[in-house]
């Protein structure tokens, strides 16, 4: 059974923190000691925390822009398209395309695909929804929703290794260190 | 949302005698949690609760009992008739809409100010929004005769090969209200997400647990998640700012593109947006004042929220006189005759009674904003409120009825009286706003908690020190 040997048995180390502080100080060690993959859970957002875990840009905002340009063009297009060429009506001898009259609604299209892009980007990016993650297995995790700040150092990573990495996240001084199940 | 350590500090601060702080001191990350959760989790359903819910909820009877004749009938069981075509329907259209507004200025125009107290009232104001321009959008279908075929408002391919014409503010009117009800419904939702993820881990009932868990997506606060969270969250901010004041620009062009004496002014974008914001200020605190009594939350909600809110209602409510003031300045110095007798008409007119009502309800009265202790007298805020509130109403009525009602040809004048069913329908929504309110804040988290655990003082990461 080779194949399933292979298989890192657990999802990670979690190591469990009382303040952001010591989150971001202990993220930023393991960073410095070479871990990759793992993130840092925390009950709001800590700017600093997705710096030390390596993560500085996303692409929502270009995502957010793409949604913009491409409501814009599109709401002016539909206006053009209907008032000039499809069904062409003579409103009180002005021309056909008479586009500041058209400003309106490309604008609210321009916000509206905006908007919308984004907040389904962001969810796509982040990979959600997703109801199961190996994560909520640990009981003390359910509290990054409130008060706890947690670190995850994931199998996946090259150098993790069991009894290494468990010793590393001992010495950061975490409450508690749980393995994570699969 | 970033501040800097000391901002933090400050915020529990007292910067002078009279400037009561943002958030009491002493309140941990669990607390604030624990308390803005359990309202909804834990607090059992108290009488008075399911006694106004049972008000609003009969009120909304009656708004289905006056829709089902309406619908029966015709719009001939309301006062309007030419030339007073528009009536009630529009002016609680415009009313609702405007009421609505203040919750996007607080949960988008504060958040790019970096004005931290909006994070207690942020929440429950973006679901007023939410239901006010619910409310507001009923009245235009409504109106429309055959409401059935309101859909013919949107550009669709028919097999009658027509299309909507695009130079008519009334168009236009259509895709900013409904762009407007989309963003503000995902602003508030994503806003929520990791609330409901709170609310998931905390609920104890099986079902309970489940609908928050499908609605919270599996949210688990990855630092990689909140890191396009923010980004997103401060560009839809960006997004909804200039939107929101589009909404009652374009709303106030379906009067200032028409020719009516009274309407066709170019002041009308910025009064209204200035109008909009006043009641809608006035409606967050009709709806403060109360929640945070009932609910004990004056360590979150507190006299700073109530005194900044009577603040920007003072201001606004000043721009909205200097809107007032100048339609009569303009009306006598245009030089025209249909302008003026617009104005003498308002002033001594079959409408007057209510134009002077107006002035009263929205300029005279909330000058006691002036006196700091009339904004730290709650009971004098909320009733300074309602009369705000009845105060806008009375705008809109006096802007569209009376130079509806006698434009440029006496031949064609008329007077317009609404009917019992133009009442039934303007209390109907109403009670379907409450009933909504009182629903909200029952299911859902009403203040935002992970924005308050923010506020914290321990919330700061500090580097540098020991």
């Amino acid at each position: 059974m080779s194949h399933r040997a292979a298989a890192p048995a657990i999802y990670g180390l979690l190591a469990e923190f009382d303040s952001a502080t010591e989150l971001v100080k202990a993220t930023r060690a393991a960073y410095a000691a070479g871990y990759r993959k793992m993130d840092a859970y925390s009950p709001f957002p800590i700017e600093e925390a997705s710096d030390a875990v390596g993560f500085f840009k996303t692409r929502v905002p270009l995502v957010v822009l793409l949604g913009g340009l491409l409501g814009g063009l599109s709401g002016f297009g539909l206006q053009y398209w209907i008032n000039v060429i499809s069904y062409p009506l003579n409103i009180g001898g002005r021309p056909y395309d008479s586009w500041p009259a058209f400003i309106v609604p490309t604008f609210e299209m321009t916000i509206l695909f905006a908007g919308l892009s984004g907040v389904f980007g962001m969810f796509a990016l982040n990979g959600l929804p997703m109801p199961y993650h190996p994560l909520f297995h640990v009981e003390q995790f359910s509290r990054v929703t409130r008060d706890k700040f947690f670190l995850c150092v994931e199998a996946a990573d090259p150098k993790f290794d069991i009894v290494d990495t468990q010793q590393f996240m001992q010495s950061l001084g975490p409450i508690s260190l749980e393995e994570v199940p699969h | 949302m970033q501040q800097g350590p000391e901002e933090k500090t400050i915020l529990q601060d007292v910067p002078w005698v009279d400037e009561p702080p943002v958030m009491l001191p002493g309140q941990t990350y669990g607390g604030v949690t624990d308390q803005i959760a359990d309202a909804v989790l834990k607090r059992p359903i108290g009488l008075g609760w399911l006694a106004g819910l049972f008000l609003a909820m009969t009120l909304v009877a009656l708004l289905g009992a006056a829709v089902t004749y309406l619908f029966l009938v015709g719009v001939g069981i309301w006062g309007i008739q030419i030339p007073g075509a528009w009536g009630f329907a529009i002016i609680n259209f415009v009313w609702w809409i405007g009421i609505g507004h203040a919750g996007t200025l607080i949960s988008a125009i504060l958040l790019l100010l970096k004005q931290t107290w909006r994070n207690s009232i942020n929440r429950f104001a973006e679901a007023m929004t939410l239901f006010a321009v619910a409310c507001a959008g009923m009245f235009p279908v409504l109106h429309m005769g055959r409401p059935w075929l309101a859909y013919w408002l949107f550009p669709y391919p028919n097999s009658m090969g027509v299309w909507p014409q695009f130079r008519s503010p009334l168009v236009w009117d259509v895709f900013a209200v409904s762009t407007y009800a989309t963003i503000s419904a995902v602003f508030w939702y994503v806003g929520l997400v990791p609330d409901l993820a709170t609310m998931r881990e905390k609920a104890t009932h099986r079902y309970t647990k489940a609908v928050y868990g499908i609605l919270s997506m599996g949210w688990r606060g990855s630092a990689r998640h909140w890191k396009r969270y923010e980004a997103l969250y401060i560009l839809l901010a960006g997004l909804a700012t200039p939107l929101v004041l589009s909404v009652h620009t374009v709303v106030s062009f379906d009067f200032s593109i028409a020719i009516l004496p009274g309407w066709h002014t170019t002041i009308f974008p910025p009064y209204f947006v200035a109008g909009a914001i006043y009641s809608g200020f006035a409606m967050v605190l009709v709806l403060a004042i109360p929640i945070r009594h009932y609910y004990h939350l004056e360590n979150i909600i507190t006299m700073r929220h109530l005194q900044n809110s009577a603040k920007i209602m003072l201001a606004t409510g000043l721009i909205v006189a200097y809107g007032y003031f100048f339609e009569a300045f303009i009306a006598f110095y245009s030089g025209s005759t249909y302008e003026r007798f617009m104005m003498e008409n308002r002033w001594f007119g079959p409408y007057a009674i209510l134009y002077w009502l107006l002035i009263i309800t929205n300029i005279v009265l909330p000058q006691v904003l002036w006196i700091p202790k009339v904004r730290a007298n709650t009971k004098l805020l909320f009733l300074i409120s309602l009369d705000v509130l009845v105060g806008m109403w009375l705008e809109r009525f006096i802007i569209i009825v009376t130079s509806l009602s006698r434009d440029f040809l006496p031949s064609s004048w008329g007077h317009y009286v609404a009917t019992r069913w133009d009442y039934a329908v303007l209390a109907g929504t109403i009670g379907f706003f409450s009933a909504a309110m009182y629903i909200f804040i029952r299911i859902m988290p009403a203040i935002s908690i992970f924005e308050i655990r923010q506020l914290l003082p321990e919330s700061e990461v500090k580097l540098h020190e020991s």
